[in-house]
């Protein structure tokens, strides 16, 4: 079979990887090997095995020992990992991926296309949810030499490649998993993957340790000797770890957003909220339809536009985020910045509930809502009173309901809740990350799937078409379309494109160089004298 | 008490006390099952994504598609044999997650104890003997003082002045990580982190202790025998030493009893604040996590230790004060 190739070539995509260490050079900086790095992880992850388990914590460590084909810029452009080079068909069926050579496992096995197709079709698409939705488009896979894969789709499906980051589909060493159980093999236990740290010790509750991998497949690196995770289970004891020097480097919720004012005023470190591109989580009151009055439009227009974003975002997360605008968050493609939600206006939403029949009885109140306050962090408390605050200056009476992780996630899957928080990654596309909430098909006793219960056949084909369409153009206007319908019915209050502050101290060079940041390996890591 | 009493007197409370371990198996059996929620929608809360296959592979995993008595009678069954079962969302053994967190967890809890108990009696005997001089009110009012205030605020006011201020201790976690240490120097690595925890956990019951051991001292020291002492012309030290403190000591011995059962327990707020890697923190993050083996293993563990050390206790009150009988 003849093909034409088109797509993007190694040598425009490894631009920022070159930039970054001309822009060091430039600051008279050379990469000095040597050092550990100490930082924190929280919450302890049950195992360090990518598909396995797949919680932030765990992305964040094992994304030392694993790798995935692929990385992404913070544009979402792809960026060369174990993939050397990659060349899609002009019809969009046919991936060709070009293995990096010398590529070895921490057991020293080399790292081949089997072993990669092995990740793909069997490993995660057995255990990990978010693969098997999008590998099942996967026709056939195979290996025509061990150094190149080849993907045939069943259909065009033009956010494949975004699949192909460490998160969603690290490669795993097929000799170790093939023919067992992959939740309970033996590897799962010791992590063994090509990533530039292995898998050295780990002490529950206390630390894990990784040390650097001296047959990785980039010479001179990592430069790093070794990566200790600290378990610091108190948030102030965490902040205290960092200003005093016990550690160098925190991530993901380590830091309250209310402790990062101080933490910025310090000369020795920097904060950034950058390297969450690719997961782009946003924040949202979930709503369940099946609650009345919540199925009236009126209402969902009414709650969002009594509630001040910039309130949440500077006065809660004290900058750390943005307002959200429209259901799609502006760092994930397809985003369509001219499609807004309606602004502050505690005025017009008295009057959409005055014009949906709800009136305030003697005290004021035209309603009562329950409040499932989300359970992860002091943080989410506050947004909640907010709410309550906000939402009372309209008539709506919100009774907060405080839980625990476990419960809060039984009770959003079997739908039993009036209003809760939810945050839910984008994972760089909409097709990917943003879909599963609203479209009908996708109403399931499950978390993350539209457990609100909304239906909107106009929506749901609108979501169709963006997801076969193999040309972006046609994407776009899909999307924009559905972005203005979501914008007029509310079926979710977006409030927040959140971000996770990443402070370490100046001496810790390069920890954000890709849109998952704290995620990536490391590898080009290290600490000046 | 006699010696030929004891093994009878071990039988019958052996046996109360295995009766008494296996309600409390089935109570917490219960009692964890009846939380709502469970490991596999807790991890699919957790992961992101998920679908119902991932939540019907996680169940079946966990054997939780089973009715809750097919599930009690497999989980005594194992208890049984000693078998503490196996945690699937940590892919190990609970009985090496409970071994792991031990050595850290007594370490604590017993540096604590043993500061406690050591300077809480001291304390309260010197306040006792000095009743109503200044000594005794300074006594007095630290004992209320560590008595009344929250371990956490103490853990994080004791960090800020010796790590924050002073800099002299490190603030979290049982030992430094990542350094080359050999035979002495990581014992004293462990001391450096371990004297602000003990200390924190210990200035409570120290306050217990001291307060005890004061009130009941001179309750002890209004009665006949200690006058009648005086007068036979026994030494102030002895009287105090060999008549007061040693009848004083009964209700001590009865709290330091309880402590010691919940020594294994370790303290989820001292251990949270301080990053120590202890079996409060273990149970804590289980429940959380609905990890129902590791919950269960560790309310296991601590209640056979509770029930252990009262039987000693109740032995113990007999070797002190020769006019306690036991009985089964």
């Amino acid at each position: 079979m003849t093909v034409s190739r088109r797509g993007l070539l190694a040598a425009t995509a490894a631009a920022p990887v070159l930039m970054r260490v001309q822009d060091a050079l430039a600051q008279g900086i050379a990469p000095r090997r040597g050092g550990t790095l100490t930082t924190i992880l929280t919450p302890e992850p049950p195992v360090l095995q990518i598909g396995v388990n797949n919680q932030g914590p765990t992305l964040v460590a094992a994304g030392k020992i694993f790798q995935g084909l692929l990385s992404f810029s913070p544009t979402l452009e792809p960026i060369p990992v174990l993939a050397k080079s990659w060349t899609i068909s002009p019809d969009g069926k046919e991936y060709v991926f070009k293995l990096q050579e010398g590529v070895k496992f921490h057991d020293g096995h080399p790292m081949t296309a089997e072993d990669v197709i092995f990740s793909i079709m069997k490993f995660h698409f057995e255990v990990s949810p978010r693969a098997r939705a999008i590998f099942a488009l996967i026709d056939k896979a195979e290996a025509p030499d061990p150094l190149t894969v080849r993907i045939t789709l069943k259909q065009p499906f033009q956010p494949f490649l975004l699949m192909f980051d460490n998160s969603a589909c690290a490669i795993v060493p097929k000799h170790l998993f093939d023919g067992q159980d992959y939740r309970t093999a033996p590897a799962v236990q010791r992590p063994v993957g090509t990533g530039p740290f292995r898998f050295a010790e780990w002490q529950r509750g206390n630390f894990i340790r990784l040390e650097r991998f001296a047959d990785y497949w980039k010479p001179g690196q990592p430069y790093l000797d070794a990566i200790i995770y600290r378990i610091v289970p108190d948030s102030q004891s965490r902040r205290l770890a960092l200003e005093t020097g016990q550690v160098v480097l925190t991530q993901g919720s380590d830091i309250e957003p209310f402790d990062v004012p101080a933490l910025r005023a310090r000369p020795n470190l920097e904060v950034s909220t950058k390297g969450w591109e690719y997961f782009s989580p946003l924040a949202w009151i979930e709503l369940n339809h099946r609650v009345k009055p919540l199925d009236d439009v009126r209402v969902r227009q009414a709650i969002s536009m009594a509630l001040d974003r910039n309130f949440i975002t500077q006065r809660l997360w004290f900058g750390v985020g943005k307002p959200a605008t429209n259901p799609i968050a502006s760092t994930t493609r397809f985003h369509d910045a001219s499609v807004k939600i309606a602004g502050y206006d505690v005025k017009a939403a008295a009057a959409l509930l005055d014009a949906a029949g709800l009136k305030p009885n003697a005290q004021g109140v035209r309603f009562t809502l329950k409040h499932l306050t989300l359970p992860y962090g002091e943080v989410w408390s506050r947004l909640a009173e907010y709410l309550k605050q906000s939402l009372r200056q309209v008539g709506v009476a919100l009774e907060l309901e405080s839980t625990d992780a476990g419960s809060w996630a039984r009770r959003v899957g079997a739908w039993e809740y009036e209003t809760t928080i939810n945050f839910v990654y984008q994972f760089g596309d909409p097709t990917l990350g943003v879909e599963r909430t609203y479209v009908s098909t996708n109403i399931q006793k499950v978390t993350f799937t539209n457990t609100g219960g909304y239906a909107n056949p106009k929506v749901d084909e609108l979501f169709a078409t963006a997801r076969n369409a193999a040309d972006p153009k046609d994407r776009q206007a899909a999307f924009s379309a559905v972005q203005k319908i979501l914008c007029e019915e509310v079926p979710q209050i977006w409030l927040m494109e959140m971000a996770f502050p990443t402070i370490h101290d100046k001496k810790v060079r390069n920890a954000i160089t890709t849109g998952l940041g704290v995620h990536g390996s490391f590898d080009d890591v290290f600490l000046t004298a | 008490m006699e010696a030929s009493k004891l093994p009878g007197f071990l039988l019958r409370r052996g046996v109360k006390a295995a009766i008494v371990v296996l309600a409390i198996v089935i109570c917490n059996f219960l009692l964890v099952h009846a939380a709502p929620g469970d490991p596999a929608s807790v991890i699919a809360g957790q992961s992101g994504a998920a679908d119902a296959v991932f939540l019907e592979q996680l169940r079946r995993q966990f054997g939780l598609d089973q009715p809750l008595y097919v599930q009690l009678w497999i989980y005594l069954k194992s208890v049984l044999s000693l078998d503490l079962g196996f945690s699937h969302r940590q892919q190990a053994p609970v009985a090496q997650l409970v071994l792991e967190r031990l050595p850290a967890t007594l370490l604590l809890t017993g540096a604590a104890f043993a500061f406690a108990l050591a300077a809480g009696v001291t304390l309260g005997a010197l306040a006792a003997q000095r009743v109503g001089r200044w000594a005794d009110s300074v006594i007095t009012v630290i004992a209320l003082t560590f008595y009344a205030t929250p371990l956490f605020w103490v853990g994080l006011m004791l960090v800020l002045i010796f790590s924050v201020w002073l800099e002299w201790l490190p603030s979290f976690g049982m030992s430094s990580v990542g350094v080359e240490m050999h035979g002495l120097e990581v014992v004293w690595d462990v001391a450096q982190h371990l004297l602000l925890p003990a200390l924190t956990l210990g200035l409570f019951y120290l306050a217990v202790y001291a307060r005890l051991t004061r009130a009941t001292m001179l309750e002890v020291a209004d009665q006949d025998f200690v006058k009648t002492a005086r007068a036979k012309g026994v030494p102030e030290g002895r009287i105090l030493r060999a008549h007061v403190l040693r009848n004083a000591l009964l209700p001590v011995i009865t709290f330091a009893g309880i402590q010691a059962g919940q020594l294994l327990g370790g303290s989820i707020l001292v251990e949270t604040v301080f990053a120590w890697p202890g079996i409060g923190r273990l149970a804590f993050e289980a429940l959380l996590a609905r990890d129902y083996p590791v919950l269960l293993g560790v309310f296991f563990c601590t209640s056979v230790m509770v029930v252990l050390f009262n039987l000693l206790t109740d032995m113990l009150y007999a070797i002190i004060d020769p006019r306690v009988e036991v009985a089964g």
